[in-house]
């Protein structure tokens, strides 16, 4: 592999909660007591089962098992193997499954200062996606604002499985404050479980369940396109994170068609789909779920239309490639280029430099 | 925009129609909810005028999402004797069969099957009648026209007595299921289906749409029409992803599947990102002798309509390519409104032998009519 060019940004790594021990001093007291009080357990989803071949690369674990559970690992790991000049951490604990609004609060409270003081002021490279009590919008908006004034916030993270699809006005608000601060939303891989995880029931196999990941992607994203969520706010980035990349064509023709003949049930929707894809939507780049053959990605990469699409990530520490390997081969160097720094930079305001020294302290 | 396309002159009809076709998506209706009686056992009938039709969905009358068409039809499909779209088989033939040089088709029916009831009593007895009826009223009447085994799905062995009750009926050509089933058709309580159609030697179709009682999409219901029939392929990716990964056609190698009116372009990235994680998860599923990917290319077709239309036309050739040209099947989807013309579904001229493929051969081949 082509060594990276300086100032990669990694748009998609993963801090580890090492457990709710690590979020109780970044507790108010109620929500700390009931912690003992009530034996509340660890919220580790199960959409990435701590065992599981795919939730962290071998040579990733510790001797624990567990991965990215210190920024010592990650810095070691993924920053400086990949020279990675800014990651964007995306803490996947299970804040959205919550049932109690005011619980889930409580902790996207807690993972977000924990994140601010466990891995950003510890380590100047990261930045981080503002984990938000999707279940209630108020709630989340109101965390938007506290942690938006920290510029190291630089997106709002939510997951693509959740109560009602989000393209819903009730989630709206998110959105304007996400758009009024310049945040992406970051849409990540995961389920709030209030739904089987495919449209035809719960699967069995936990392989059907991650492979059906990108099947709620569509969905969601479709929902995004119809509500008029990009067409209210036409200054938000949404950013699909571990998606998969290669169903994106096959999807836009379908609803580009559809458009056009049922456009009257969206009449807010003026233009086809895919330009507002293009202009407004982005995919990381791992897992790609590349075809077999150099040709056929080339071919898919034409199908996407636009070299603006894709942001370098490696899913750190996901298994979903060996060794270095996070390119997949046969890019451009131009593309290359675009994926690894100029997308990225274009799609998060907040890392452009005026940002990145501003308040950093 | 509803288009009479019988009006349409007959010299703009390009060489593609004068081809023979198959149409592997045709929709017969009753003209009135009781023509089904001749062959629903006077129970039935009884229960259906005292309760009605309950699938899960709340309204008692048409589906869950109000469709963009009324009977979501062309407008110049209504015969001119009145009743729905589909239910009158002279019109059928002239609009259809002789317009187009339709020489095979596949009834689909769904309006109402018998398929996805609540009452799985009730599903068993409407099933059988509406079989029968395809028999009587439009196989044994045209010989262009194949039946398919509509059956109780959600009741694996009841299913599979049915597909028995007609095994060797040359007026059948597939067994049919909906793809928005209780649970995913890769569930083992679905696999009596899949044994009695090898056993019979009928490939098994499944539908776009049905009554699972799952939301369409895994983060809830939206809320558009468009959403839903935009979900219909996700719901066949999901699907699919359930019969390679549970094992189906691993356990049944001769069963043949085709994915029926949820398009076909998705097909090549889910391959791929099966195998790419069939590969990573390989422990979970020691089960799988081959990659997913062959399984799908060994035992899945697809119906084109509705054929995706990218901008760039030509990379729907590649979509092609990489599922195989002799995996799809035409279908024209009628009396729908979103109905493909063959005259006008592929987006370049393609060779002679290709276009006999996709618009007839694959068919005759798959449904046991080549030669």
């Amino acid at each position: 592999m082509t060594a990276l060019p300086p100032g990669a940004i990694d748009c998609d790594v993963h801090p580890t909660v090492p457990g709710l021990s690590a979020l109780l001093p970044h507790m108010e007291d109620h929500w700390r007591d009931m912690v003992a009080q009530r034996g509340v357990h660890e919220l580790h989803s199960i959409s990435y089962p701590d065992p599981s071949p795919l939730t962290a690369r071998p040579d990733w674990r510790g001797s624990d098992g567990r991965a990215a559970t210190d920024v010592e690992k990650l810095r070691a790991q993924a920053l400086d193997r990949f020279g990675t000049g800014v990651a964007i951490c995306n803490c996947l604990y299970g804040v959205q499954l919550l049932y109690s609004e005011d619980m889930a609060a409580a902790y996207a409270r807690a993972v977000n200062d924990w994140i601010a003081r466990e891995w950003l002021d510890r380590e100047p490279r990261l930045r981080a996606s503002i984990v938000v009590p999707v279940q209630n919008a108020e709630l989340a908006v109101q965390e938007i604002e506290r942690c938006a004034a920290d510029p190291r916030f630089v997106q709002v993270l939510l997951l693509v499985m959740g109560e009602i699809p989000l393209g819903r006005r009730q989630h709206w608000p998110i959105y304007a404050a996400a758009e009024r601060h310049g945040l992406p939303i970051g849409i990540h891989a995961g389920s709030s479980y209030r739904h089987p995880t495919t449209p035809v029931g719960w699967p069995t196999y936990y392989t059907e369940d991650y492979v059906g990941q990108a099947q709620a992607f569509q969905q969601q994203l479709a929902s995004l396109i119809c509500e008029g969520v990009f067409a209210k706010f036409p200054g938000l980035r949404v950013v699909l994170l571990e998606s998969g990349v290669s169903w994106l064509p096959a999807f836009l023709w379908r609803l580009d068609k559809y458009w056009r003949g049922l456009r009257m049930e969206i009449p807010w929707v003026n233009r086809p789909p895919s330009e507002i894809v293009r202009d407004q939507v982005r995919l990381t780049l791992q897992p790609l779920d590349a075809p077999p053959k150099p040709e056929q990605l080339q071919r898919l990469l034409e199908h996407l239309e636009s070299d603006r699409l894709l942001l370098f990530s490696t899913d750190y520490p996901h298994w979903q490639f060996d060794g270095p390997d996070v390119l997949p081969d046969g890019l451009s160097a131009d593309l290359a280029q675009k994926i690894l720094v100029d997308n990225p930079l274009a799609t998060y305001p907040r890392l452009s430099e005026s940002s990145l020294t501003k308040g950093v302290s | 925009m509803n288009v009479d396309v019988l009006s349409r002159p007959a010299a703009s009809r390009p060489a593609a129609s004068r081809l023979a076709i198959a149409d592997g998506d045709i929709h017969p209706a009753r003209k009135k909810p009781s023509d089904i009686y001749p062959y629903l056992e006077k129970r039935w009938q009884t229960h259906l005028e005292t309760f009605g039709l309950r699938f899960r969905h709340g309204f008692q009358y048409g589906p869950a999402y109000p469709k963009g068409q009324p009977l979501a039809c062309r407008r110049d499909a209504t015969p001119p004797g009145g009743g729905k779209p589909g239910c009158d088989l002279d019109f059928l033939r002239a609009q259809l069969l002789d317009a187009h040089n339709v020489q095979l088709g596949i009834l689909n029916p769904l309006s109402p099957s018998g398929q996805g009831f609540q009452d799985t009593e009730f599903s068993i007895a409407f099933c059988r009648a509406v079989n029968d009826w395809q028999v009587a009223e439009w196989t044994s009447r045209e010989p262009r026209l194949k039946a398919s085994v509509v059956v109780p799905y959600e009741d694996g062995p009841a299913a599979a007595a049915e597909i028995d009750r007609r095994a060797g009926d040359k007026n059948f050509a597939q067994v049919l299921l909906l793809s928005r089933t209780a649970e995913p058709l890769g569930n083992r309580r679905y696999w009596p289906i899949y044994e009695a159609a090898v056993r019979a030697g009928l490939p098994v179709g499944v539908h776009a749409f049905g009554y699972g009682g799952s939301a369409i999409s895994a983060g809830g219901w939206p809320s558009f029409y468009i959403e839903e029939m935009n979900g219909h392929a996700q719901c066949s990716q999901a699907l699919l992803t359930s019969m390679v990964i549970e094992g189906v056609f691993e356990r049944f190698p001769d069963l043949r599947l085709v994915l029926i009116e949820s398009g076909f372009a998705w097909l090549p990235p889910l391959a791929w990102r099966l195998d790419k994680h069939f590969l990573r998860l390989r422990a979970e599923t020691p089960h799988l002798r081959r990659l997913p990917s062959e399984y799908i290319r060994d035992q899945v077709w697809l119906t084109t309509q509705p054929v995706e239309e990218p901008t760039t036309r030509s990379q729907l050739l590649d979509s092609i390519e990489w599922i195989g040209w002799d995996r799809l099947i035409f279908a024209t989807d009628y009396p729908h409104w979103d109905f493909d013309d063959p005259a006008h579904v592929l987006p370049l001229p393609i060779p002679e032998a290709r276009r006999r493929a996709f618009f007839f051969d694959n068919a005759a081949a798959l449904y046991g009519m080549a030669g």
